[in-house]
């Protein structure tokens, strides 16, 4: 049905094949730009990148084992208006989700973009990647390849692929124009890519790969992987309710935050343009210190620390996504994704939602319908 | 039996709706508990979660929000808006032990005024069940 190509993958480089394959796409008239993960030359660090001309995709990283940040943010930069040609974005699966909900929210649009999604092998901690990094340089990559799609994932090092990557059940690219399959196919001689819209159909074409049957290998693989990991998922769940299913623990798990916001400023979903939390409302005056201390005879300092994370929690829970991010950016090594992660199910569950799923499918404090919830209004439902 | 405990319950009320309620079981001599703390608010759809997040780690044992009775929302579905905000906090909240119930939801008309005393008494009476907020003995906030 839709359409699919074979690439075979050159010398065992799958990065390089895939940014072959990109750099067709930037040549052909189809395409103005690419973003993609990219490590310069002689350096150690992968960043997103993003390109107007072919020959600097030498250096592009599409799966490497950085997560630097979650690439949502930066499209979302790029498309909020016409930046006057189409962008191709090779994003991973839990970036195309953040995407979605950011376009939502008015803060992107799919109108000048062209997202090619690849399955995730999962990602490094930012602590991980970059001791492997400096370990491995420029083959890095390569190292962490060697493993990421053998069925325990331990790469050479036996490095263990970020917390939230573990607990991710949505590893294959939903919503991408393209889909760039990896799972069951890899190792071996060839990946697949596979139009899942309108639009990736008319590219795939015009880029004139021969057309090939999606091999069945692929699905099945990525159903097994699935199945693990929502195993995985859901023992991360249970242990990260436990450590939290009080106040008091609660506060434990938090008690090394620093309220340095970095969680805030690294998630791709925290939409607010300005954050309360760093406006004057919280500039409290040096009385409401003594007053807060006064009433049990001392406060813990910084203040306002689960005030801070609870907010975090209904304003975006219903649209975490699951990436991870703001683990990899916590100075405390707070383990942030587990509790958002657990957190996000119920909310989503709560609202019949899935962050990220489907662009159509409003937000669910943006909509109400007349006639539900009507079990939690009244007070006769005793206590 | 030890002391009787005296939960303290914020309720935010709409302007429209329940705080004329509770300005007629006054001129009405209805007397509602001292537990309550009006605030009032000019629509429930205005009540941030952050109100209510906040309220509870100040050490409040309950938190209401009451509002007019669906149609009857001066800013045409701010109720509406209001019940998926509360929704989202029921959601959250009892996974860090803060009780379902320590969070409700009422719709109470201008012209109910028993209704508006009699519900203030109930709701008393079930906080005091349940108890101080387990994050009143720690401030945490
Ligand atoms: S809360 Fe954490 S895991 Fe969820 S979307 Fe934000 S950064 Fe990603
Ligand atoms: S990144 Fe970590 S320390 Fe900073 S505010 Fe978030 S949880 Fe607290
Ligand atoms: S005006 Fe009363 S709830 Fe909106």
């Amino acid at each position: 049905m839709s359409r699919t190509a074979d690439i075979n993958i050159k010398d065992n480089h799958i990065g390089e094949t895939i940014g072959q394959f990109l750099k067709k796409i930037l040549e052909s008239d189809e395409v103005a730009a690419v973003l993609t993960p990219h490590r310069p030359a002689e350096k150690d660090m992968i960043m997103p990148r993003f390109i107007t001309d072919p020959e600097h995709l030498q250096g592009a990283e599409p799966l490497s084992p950085a997560f630097a940040v979650n690439s949502a943010r930066l499209v979302s930069r790029l498309t909020r208006q016409s930046p006057g040609g189409t962008i191709a974005a090779l994003l991973r699966p839990c970036e195309i989700r953040a995407f979605v909900e950011l376009v939502k929210l008015n803060q992107g649009s799919t109108e000048n973009l062209i997202i090619i999604g690849t399955d995730c092998p999962g990602a490094l901690q930012n602590a991980d990647f970059f001791a492997f990094a400096e370990k491995h340089g420029d083959k890095a990559t390569a190292r962490f390849l060697e493993t990421a799609f053998s069925d325990d994932q331990a790469s050479a090092e036996d490095l263990q692929i970020a917390p939230a990557c573990r607990a991710c059940t949505q590893p294959t690219p939903e919503g991408a124009d393209l889909a760039i399959g990896l799972f069951g196919l890899q190792p071996g001689p060839k990946i697949q890519v596979y139009a899942q819209t309108e639009r990736g159909e008319v590219l795939l074409e015009k880029l004139g790969l021969e057309e090939a049957q999606a091999d069945e290998k692929h699905q099945s693989a990525a159903e097994d992987l699935i199945s693990r990991r929502s195993q995985a998922r859901q023992e991360m769940i249970e242990q990260t309710r436990a450590a939290t299913d009080t106040m008091e623990k609660l506060a434990d798990y938090f008690s090394r935050c620093i309220n340095c916001y970095n969680c805030r400023t690294a998630c791709p979903v925290c939409y607010c343009r300005e954050c309360v939390f760093a406006t004057d409302v919280f500039d409290h005056e040096p009385v409401q210190y003594m007053k807060w201390a006064g009433r049990r005879g001392s406060v813990k300092m910084p203040t306002d620390t689960l005030f801070f994370h609870l907010t975090r929690m209904a304003h975006i829970s219903t649209a975490c996504v699951g990436c991870g991010q703001c683990a990899n950016v916590c100075p405390s090594n707070i383990p942030l994704a587990e509790l958002f992660i657990s957190v996000a199910e119920q909310t989503q569950s709560a609202f019949s939602y899935q962050a990220g799923k489907s662009i159509d499918e409003q937000p669910p404090l943006a909509v109400f319908q007349e006639d539900e919830f009507q079990e939690i209004v009244g007070i006769e439902n005793g206590s | 039996m030890e002391e009787q405990f005296d939960p303290v319950i914020v309720a935010f009320v709409c302007n429209w709706c329940t705080y004329t309620a509770s300005d007629l079981a006054g001129t009405s001599r209805l007397g509602y508990p001292k537990n309550i703390r009006l605030i009032r608010v000019m629509c429930t759809g205005m009540v941030d979660t952050q109100y209510i997040i906040k309220a509870f780690l100040e050490g409040v044992d309950g938190v209401l929000v009451s509002g007019c009775h669906p149609g009857d929302c001066h800013y045409i579905n701010g109720n509406f808006k209001a019940r998926r905000r509360m929704k989202l906090l029921k959601t959250i909240l009892p996974q860090f032990g803060i009780e379902e119930n320590r969070l409700r939801l009422t719709w109470i008309g201008a012209s109910d005024g028993i209704a508006f005393a009699e519900t203030m008494q109930r709701l008393v009476d079930q906080i005091r069940e349940l108890g101080p907020n387990p994050a009143r003995a720690q401030q945490i906030i």
